[in-house]
């Protein structure tokens, strides 16, 4: 349980870490740790060198503006959820974050590194997903903005070169008539979620104009699934517990997802899990959003 | 090839420790094994267990998470600086020994860091906030009913100014432990020590 030899390089610029990435194979960059320590301890990996960023200076802001909130290479989880700014600015993201593991992990653990860790058990990766954001990369070649929808390539594999550090992510503001919901299913809060889902509802009046959920731990990637078309037009009934639209998207969700077996969880009742968990915060999202729309009038009128 | 040294400067409860540890030094072995702070002990070895929660810049944080050459340029509390300056048991400490917090006590300095930092920041918290605070490290033996109480009597302690007042408590019975016997032996077996 202790990591194999590496050899460390602790850069106190920017241009000195890519500088470091660039002339060393098989290098790693060390922001928060919380996953990558456990793998290095497990001797799951075993990179040649570790390129600890903790010592560049300027990536550790939360940056929230009318356009969405920008959160640095060095912003732990913790940070990210104290931002009032960043919670108005896209609600979803301290939704999401209350998830993540436990508070002690989140002291440390970074939001930016969590996302190109590309784990699909983890929240931020959904979150990043659904919200159609992306991740700014630099490498000594220059800077490049990757869209979230193809940011994932296979389980902890993303388009991030090994050359390159992401130096932020980026979350779009929640739009004028959007609610947004998250929640998930895990033996032990804090613990890895053997289901979870982020959704995002837009109306019109208190009619759906749009609707997406996203999901952790049912696939093999983050996985983004479409409802506009199930679900445009509806009015999500009041009081009642079950909503036959909503149903029906969870089961038209399921039918796009691929739910598989592990140790903690058979394919059935994962598949359980997503179909009740889509219904719940799909409802849940709408509540934020109707809600929202009615404050927003209140404020003009 | 012998591995590669680092110099690394330490700041531990107040004091400068100057070590020369490899690159993949755990900062949780770096400071039993470097600095013989044994105070902080490790379960896990992967950050699921939480017993060698350490304070980094006052932020709970896990000490086997964490490498030492990563740990400059900060300051760091273990179990072993939550006693008050003159000796005596901290509040969080107190609040332990009183409400029987604990039983092997190999969880409890992961737990006094923990809570320590979260009444910091939630002085008073609810019973149920009481049982989040905790949420993210394991006690095999307590069942933690008493670690709950324990957190709502650190949070006691702590408004009424540390020490507090000590609960009533009946004469022992022969060859039952009086509190101060048991804090004492609280000290002996690593919490203060």
């Amino acid at each position: 349980m202790k990591p194999a030899p590496f050899a460390y390089r602790r850069p106190g610029s920017l241009a000195a870490a890519l500088d470091a990435l660039a002339s060393e194979t098989n290098a790693k960059v060390l922001a928060g740790g919380q996953s990558l320590v456990p793998l290095l301890s497990m001797r799951l990996a075993a990179p040649a060198v570790l390129v600890d960023i903790n010592g560049v200076p300027g990536l550790a802001g939360v940056e929230a503006s009318d356009a969405g909130v920008r959160v640095g290479a060095l912003a732990r989880h913790a940070d990210v959820l104290a931002s009032a700014e960043a919670r108005r600015v896209q609600p979803l993201l301290a939704m999401a974050l209350n998830h993540v593991a436990h508070p002690t992990i989140r002291n440390r653990g970074t939001t930016v590194g969590s996302i190109v860790h590309a784990d699909a058990a983890a929240e931020m990766p959904v979150v990043l997903t659904l919200l159609g954001g992306s991740v700014d990369v630099e490498s000594v070649s220059g800077r490049r903005t990757i869209a979230a929808e193809d940011l994932y390539l296979g389980p902890l594999e993303s388009a991030v070169r090994p050359d390159e550090i992401a130096v932020s992510a980026f979350f779009p503001a929640l739009a004028p008539g959007a609610g947004v919901a998250f929640d998930e299913i895990a033996r032990r809060h804090g613990d890895y979620a053997l289901c979870g889902v982020a959704a995002l509802v837009r109306v019109e009046g208190d009619r759906i104009v749009e609707a997406k959920a996203g999901y952790l731990s049912v696939s093999e990637l983050p996985t983004v699934v479409d409802l506009t078309d199930v679900l445009a037009g509806h009015v999500v009934s009041t009081g009642s517990t079950t909503d036959t639209a909503l149903a029906a998207a969870g089961e038209e969700a399921l039918a796009r997802l691929d739910p598989a077996d592990d140790i903690h969880a058979t394919a059935a009742y994962r598949a359980q899990l997503a179909r009740v968990l889509t219904a719940r915060v799909l409802r849940a999202a709408y509540d934020d959003a109707i809600a929202r729309s009615s404050s927003t009038t209140e404020g003009i009128s | 090839m012998s591995e590669e040294l680092h110099s690394v400067r330490l700041v531990v409860n107040g004091v400068s420790h100057d070590l020369r540890v490899p690159a993949r030094r755990l900062l949780s072995d770096a400071l039993r094994h470097d600095l013989g702070l044994t105070g902080t002990h490790v379960g896990c070895e992967h950050g699921v267990c939480g017993a060698c929660t350490i304070l980094v810049d006052g932020r709970a944080t896990r000490a086997c998470l964490m490498f030492a050459v990563s740990a400059v340029d900060t300051e760091i509390t273990t179990v072993e600086g939550l006693t008050n300056p003159d000796g005596s048991l901290g509040p969080v400490q107190q609040a332990f020994a009183e409400c029987h917090g604990l039983q092997c006590g190999f969880c409890t300095p992961g737990f006094l860091t923990t809570i320590t930092a979260g009444l910091r920041e939630n002085p008073e918290p609810t019973h149920e906030e009481a049982r989040d605070m905790i949420a993210g490290n394991l006690c095999r033996c307590t069942g933690y009913q008493n670690i709950v109480r324990s957190v709502e009597r650190a949070a006691e302690l702590a408004r009424d100014g540390k020490g507090g007042t000590p609960p009533e408590q009946p004469e022992p019975k022969p060859g039952q432990l009086r509190d101060e016997d048991r804090a004492s032996d609280v000290a002996t077996t690593g919490l203060g020590a």
